[in-house]
């Protein structure tokens, strides 16, 4: 076994007590790194997952400026043949297209605007997880009918409920009158208040029908099978594009800026609070080492006089703090990843939250990411730190003079 | 019993500068875990502030009263009569700083070129000043003069949005009180823009008067607002008032009608103190090993004051007195250290970089950072305890010492 090893491991044990203590530090904050950061990221994936799979989709083609101001004239010419296309090269299929207006909505008794969405009935199964959370009747099944899904909110607003009619009121794309006589099918609940307060879908035939839309559309929305495949279907979509019109392809980060920097701003308040934690660890490892190297200054004096070279010392010192740092990593992310372990199983709710989780689409039950990122990055953060933090007792072994070092106490 | 305080604390403070060097460390390791307990409340309290005040000054107030069906059911047929003579005169109390009435209806607004929802609210804009944000946030064009004013003022998105602009008319839609649609045309006289700025895409808003007129409601109006001395204590504020009020009528305070915001408070004090625990655990592995290894140090001296005759006690209390002394200085230069750094903050950070992100969670693209003596003093308070707590180990060993013994020790 290496020398610096075996040393720095007996060395360490001098002073059980104070080894434990440091090594305890270590082994708290990473702890509660490890069960933090995996809470953070698996609070992440369900934010990006649940926002954008209820109507965003992770990919939408739309007309360039469209994103930036819906106007219902910067239309998608030819949309369900281009949809047609861009489903064939996906690869899954989940490709569908869509149209969106506004329109005053009267009942018997009430009268409310909403965003109108035509949707190609057959395909928005693929892009959106709304169809599958009708509450009441069914989603739409054809491309043709005069019938609506609606909000549940809008529904009480309105005082309608299934197979009630309808009439809607708005202008068509070229500034003309717009109305149709609908009949309610379905009745969905997403929780997102926004959603369920505004939305109303129809078949996308008879949208482009009643606002004078001709074959045109405003967006195809692409889904892909799972986060880390985006970048592919971004490829694959891509292709046939460019060789057509002016089109842009915008990813989710384009369609919903404030998803990412909601998590960025999260992210680096998180990170200022873990860095004064590590901060914290690391001048404990400092004083520890520090403490350690001072009181062998004769023992080391001794030493340098029988001829060992300071740097052999500093690695020693150094190989202390590593072990140390190496213990409170294992044992750190050890407990961390059970505690982290059970929560991804059980799952955590925090009570008083359900609100503020509400905002972010998240459910009141959380389960924290198990990934080899999740688990090990905060504890190698602790790791480093640690080591870098008694760099300067094993620096200062190169000013040791051995004469002076053997006379001191 | 002659305790020697005097002696012993003497003796503490020169302990502690024995080894200046690890005394400094931990007293710097105290200072930034100090620091950042401080700077982290300041941040949050700023935070939570802001949001409080950004949404109660967009038509929340710190409380409201409206007919008891219209918070599930926002719609015109759930308007109420104007407030009674008794409630009026509740509302002069010294408790209420200001109140307004106000129509407020969902309606679609239409340009040459687009349509859109919003809320349609009715206000009398002098009733209104000091309240909302409206009158301090008009950007291009004029307030309302009065309840009659038959102009329109809308947001700058909203303007963008309809490609509309100030002097231009804009057609709004609604229902009357027999769910007729009425429409009508408006004039645009003045743009306000506001932080966050999705609320300039929500409101409209017209004369009071006018809007009742448009509707054909009469005298009904759909709420009252009321802003009371502090938004923390919304219970005195709404007991009188309760009192005074007809049936058919609910009065809600901020947090109820905005429940996000309401468990907005409670959750920021709750991870405020766990902020500060954990941070002192942290720090507390640290302080307990110091004082171990200055106990482990000095065991033949602790050995020779036993056998000399001086009481465990006052071991353990020099002990103690050396973490005490440690921890207060720590804790003075700890608070001064975030003193310094807020103060120059509380002009406001910009933190537009995440703007939309924090649209989400309903706040304002700058930060003003709030630092509130309460909250020093709960963190200097809480590390004395716990750190007092924490140094009970190593000083209760250090008494314990048995002086043969501790006096053989090599």
């Amino acid at each position: 076994m290496n020398l610096s090893l075996r040393l720095g491991w007996r060395n360490l044990w001098r002073h059980p007590r104070r080894t434990w203590l440091t090594t305890g530090a270590m082994i708290f904050s990473n702890v509660l790194l490890v069960f933090m950061i995996s809470l953070q990221l698996g609070m992440y994936q369900l934010m990006i997952d649940n926002s954008l799979r209820i109507f965003t989709g992770h990919l939408q083609v739309q007309a360039p400026g469209y994103n930036d101001t819906p106007h219902m004239s910067k239309t998608v010419p030819d949309i369900k043949q281009l949809a047609a296309k861009l489903r064939e090269v996906s690869g899954n299929g989940n490709v569908a297209a869509r149209a969106s207006g506004f329109a005053l909505f009267s009942s018997a008794e009430r009268s409310y605007g909403a965003m109108v969405i035509g949707v190609e009935a057959e395909y928005e199964p693929g892009v959106s997880s709304l169809p599958g959370l009708i509450k009441q009747g069914r989603y739409l099944n054809n491309s043709k009918g005069a019938e609506v899904v609606l909000g549940a909110a809008l529904a009480r607003n309105l005082k309608v409920s299934l197979h009630d009619e309808l009439t809607l009121m708005g202008s068509g794309k070229d500034g003309s009158f717009a109305a149709d006589v609908v009949n309610v099918v379905g009745i969905f609940e997403t929780g997102v208040p926004d959603i369920d307060r505004n939305f109303v879908q129809m078949p996308l035939d008879r949208f482009q029908e009643v606002f004078s839309m001709e074959n045109e559309g405003h967006t195809i929305v692409a889904l892909a099978e799972d986060f880390s495949q985006i970048a592919q279907l971004q490829q694959r979509l891509q292709k046939p594009l460019s060789d057509t019109e002016k089109l842009v392809l915008l990813d989710w980060d384009a369609l919903s800026p404030g998803l990412q920097q909601a998590i960025d701003a999260d992210m680096a308040s998180a990170w200022f609070m873990y860095g004064i934690l590590i901060l914290l660890v690391a001048f404990s490892v400092l004083n520890t080492q520090l403490m350690s190297v001072l009181e062998r200054t004769h023992e080391f004096g001794i030493i340098m006089a029988l001829g060992l070279k300071p740097g052999r010392l500093g690695r020693m010192v150094l190989m202390e703090s590593t072990i140390m740092a190496g213990m409170g990593f294992v044992i750190g992310t050890a407990l961390g990843s059970l505690v982290a372990l059970y929560f991804h199983t059980y799952g955590l709710s925090l009570p008083g939250m359900e609100d503020a989780m509400a905002r972010y689409n998240l459910p009141g039950r959380m389960y924290p990411s198990t990934s080899m990122v999740s688990l090990c990055l905060g504890p190698a953060v602790v790791f480093i730190a640690c080591i870098l933090a008694s760099a300067y007792p094993a620096l200062r072994l190169y000013r040791l003079h051995p004469i002076d070092a053997m006379r001191s106490a | 019993m002659n305790f020697p305080w005097h002696i012993v604390i003497t003796l503490a403070w020169r302990n502690l500068w024995r080894n200046y060097r690890r005394t400094l460390i931990m007293l710097a390791a105290i200072v930034v875990g100090v620091w950042s307990m401080i700077f982290m409340t300041a941040m949050m309290r700023g935070m939570v502030d802001e949001m409080i005040r950004g949404s109660t000054s967009t038509l929340l107030g710190h409380a409201q009263i409206h007919h008891h069906l219209f918070r599930d059911d926002p719609n015109i047929s759930n308007s109420m009569p104007p407030p009674s003579a008794r409630l009026k005169a509740v509302l002069a109390q010294e408790s209420v700083v200001a109140w307004t009435q106000r129509v407020r209806v969902p309606a679609i607004i239409s340009s040459e070129r687009e349509s859109l929802g919003v809320s349609l609210v009715g206000v009398n804009p002098h009733a209104e000043e000091g309240m909302s944000f409206l009158a301090d946030s008009i950007e291009a064009g004029r307030h309302l003069e009065s309840p009659e004013d038959k102009g329109l003022i809308l947001g700058a998105r909203l303007a963008e949005r309809l490609e509309t602009k100030l002097g231009k008319r804009v057609v709004i839609m609604s229902q009357d009180p027999d769910n007729n649609i009425v429409d009508r045309g408006f004039r645009v006289v003045g743009i306000y823009e506001t932080d966050p700025s999705n609320i300039e895409k929500q409101f409209v808003f017209t004369g009071l008067n006018t809007a009742q007129q448009f509707l054909n409601m009469g005298e009904q109006i759909s709420e009252i607002e009321i802003l009371g001395q502090n938004y923390r204590d919304t219970d005195s504020l709404i007991a009188p008032i309760q009192q005074a009020m007809d049936a058919g009528l609910s009065l809600e305070p901020w947090y109820e009608i905005d429940s996000y915001l309401g468990s907005m408070l409670p959750m920021m004090d709750g991870f405020i103190l766990v902020w500060i625990v954990v941070v002192f655990i942290a720090l507390s592995f640290g302080l307990v090993n110091t004082l171990a290894m200055a106990v482990f140090e000095r065991v033949r001296e602790i050995g020779l004051m036993l056998a000399l005759g001086m009481r465990p006690g006052a071991i353990r209390f020099q002990v103690l007195a050396e973490s005490l002394m440690l921890l207060t200085t720590g804790l003075m230069l700890g608070n001064l250290l975030a003193w310094i750094s807020i103060v120059p903050l509380e002009s406001g950070i910009d933190i537009s970089a995440v703007g939309q992100g924090l649209e989400m969670a309903g706040m304002s693209s700058t930060l003003y950072p709030s630092l509130k003596i309460k909250d020093m003093f709960t963190a200097t308070g809480i590390v004395i305890i716990l750190g007092l707590v924490a140094s009970l180990l190593p000083a209760w060993r250090a008494s314990r010492l048995e002086p043969i013994k501790a006096l053989t020790k090599t």
